[in-house]
């Protein structure tokens, strides 16, 4: 089973066991245009949920990913490093920047499910 | 995220933000899905469909189409032609007596210590008496007011507000353009006439700020969007949005005003001494001409540089170059990715002892020291039409 949460920032995080996969909504990559340079954090980085996570950059400009739960750092995607796009083709997906181990699961609760993030965007338009 | 950045990229609406002005052009970027941000005042197009990578390899491949009517135009009026370039040269560093009919020159404006109050090209028209003048957007009403404040008795500035200016730049443009105004074809770099593109009168330069062969076109308001489109329907065109043209001018090693220059960096500073004409130095008679000259005869404590990041993360504008053992040396004044360099590129202020080209610096991106490499300018070869020998 696993769940996906939403952060009014745009970063979405997906929670298998105590695994949180964390990465940024379509609708941002949308927003931030062509993804040329991403900056992952090392494995076995502690972060609170709010610290940067990792740092996505377009042509344009450079924007944080935060971490919108607290853990410690598992892994990177690192096939970003080489191939950035992939944050474009498939945000939800094969673009995903980290995967933390969860230390407070409580912390979900806070954030927007799907239903809850679709209206937030609705909102926006 | 994108709390900050994104918020700039979301302005979407049809209607401009009230306090922000609009091209004649507006209605079409809207209606070719291009995504709006304020710039310089107005509500301008930042990125079409393709997005701002596809957008700045189209222009490098075939032909972009760029509005760039935000910029101020304007007419330099005397009796004749000794008469209004010796008006603005007393404003400006470059030899405008000496353009011949036709012939465009980027020149500045200079504050009273040889800082640089905005850059613009001035062409001779070829009526006698007359300099048209394009500045930028952001500085045209400071400019303006500047320039008309110390004319002499019997020159004028008059404004252009009911004239359009949009850019077709790549290596397909003038071929695009030729199909519309056949004179094109023959038009060396830098110089400009007035003529019928499309049945409509303009004033077409082969000129731009890309780093390709081009045109800029002065275009009646009225007809802007008819002319537009029609250059739009040809298959090598594509409409280009700033992001792009930032890009472009980037690799192009062009300066961006209030980046590059500023009212704090000389001509010589920002490596542009070649803009200041030989009789021009001889007779040392533009505003901050003794710093400037001091300057040239004894050098610069800061030169502007282009800067290479050897790693993949770009550094942006701010960003402070150290030398190997922390010491601050300098800031990056234009930093981006470049699509067709196909990595991040730069440039900025080094101290003079490490401007020299290979010379190892870093950059400090996100508190950390990251190697790069004093370059040459420009990132890319320019391929402006030249003639062969004359």
């Amino acid at each position: 089973m696993s769940e996906i949460r939403f952060t009014d920032q745009h970063e979405w995080v997906r929670v298998e066991g105590n695994t949180a996969t964390i990465g940024i909504t379509d609708y941002a990559q949308e927003q931030l245009g062509d993804v040329v340079y991403v900056e992952l954090p090392e494995v076995g980085k502690a972060m609170a949920a709010g610290d940067e996570a990792a740092v996505v950059e377009s042509v344009k400009a450079a924007s944080e990913v935060y971490a919108p739960v607290s853990g410690e750092v598992v892994e990177v995607n690192a096939d970003l490093e080489g191939a950035p796009g992939g944050v474009n083709e498939d945000a939800m997906g094969r673009g995903w920047f980290v995967k933390i181990k969860l230390s407070d699961t409580s912390e979900l609760a806070k954030l927007m499910d799907e239903d809850a993030y679709k209206a937030f965007l609705e909102g926006l338009a | 995220m994108i709390r900050a950045n994104l918020k700039a990229l979301m302005t979407t609406d049809h209607a401009a933000p009230e306090n922000l002005e609009v091209t004649p052009l507006h209605a079409l970027h809207i209606e070719l899905g291009a995504k709006m941000v304020p710039f310089a005042g107005y509500d301008m197009p930042v990125q079409y469909k393709d997005g701002v990578l596809t957008e700045h390899l189209h222009t490098r491949a075939a032909a972009g189409l760029f509005d760039v009517s935000h910029m101020g135009q304007a007419f330099l009026v005397g009796p004749d032609h000794a008469t209004v370039s010796a008006a603005l040269e007393a404003l400006v560093p470059g030899d405008i007596a000496g353009l011949t009919p036709g012939a465009i020159r980027y020149t500045l404006l200079l504050n009273d210590k040889g800082g640089i109050r905005d850059d613009l090209m001035v062409t001779r028209t070829t009526r006698d008496g007359t300099l048209f003048i394009i500045v930028n957007a952001a500085c045209k009403h400071q400019d303006f007011a500047h320039i008309e404040a110390n004319l002499p008795a019997g020159v004028k500035l008059n404004r252009i507000e009911d004239r359009a200016l949009i850019a077709l730049q790549g290596p397909k443009a003038v071929e695009v353009l030729t199909r519309f105004a056949p004179a094109v074809k023959d038009m060396d770099f830098m110089t400009s006439r007035d003529m019928d593109v499309a049945g409509i009168p303009c004033y077409v330069s082969r000129s731009g700020y890309t780093g390709e062969d081009g045109n800029e076109i002065s275009v009646p308001a009225d007809k802007v969007v008819e002319l537009s489109k029609k250059l739009l329907a040809e298959a090598e065109v594509k409409p280009i949005g700033l992001g792009a043209r930032d890009s472009l001018r980037l690799e192009a090693g062009l300066c961006l005003y209030g980046h590059d220059i500023d009212e704090t960096t000389t001509p010589i500073e920002g490596g542009l001494g070649w803009a200041i004409g030989k009789r021009r130095r001889a007779e040392a008679n533009f505003p901050g001409a003794s710093i400037i000259m001091a300057q040239i005869a004894d050098g610069v404590s800061r030169k502007r540089v282009g800067i290479l990041p050897d790693g993949k993360a770009p550094a942006r504008d701010h960003t402070e170059v150290v030398d190997a053992s922390g010491k601050v040396i300098g800031e990056i004044t234009s930093g981006s990715y470049g699509p067709t360099v196909g990595g991040p590129i730069a440039m900025g202020y080094v101290e003079t002892a490490f401007a020299k080209v290979g010379t190892d610096v870093e950059l400090m991106v996100r508190g950390k020291g990251r190697p790069a490499k004093i370059v040459a300018l420009p990132f890319v070869e320019k391929r402006f039409h030249r003639p062969a020998t004359k």
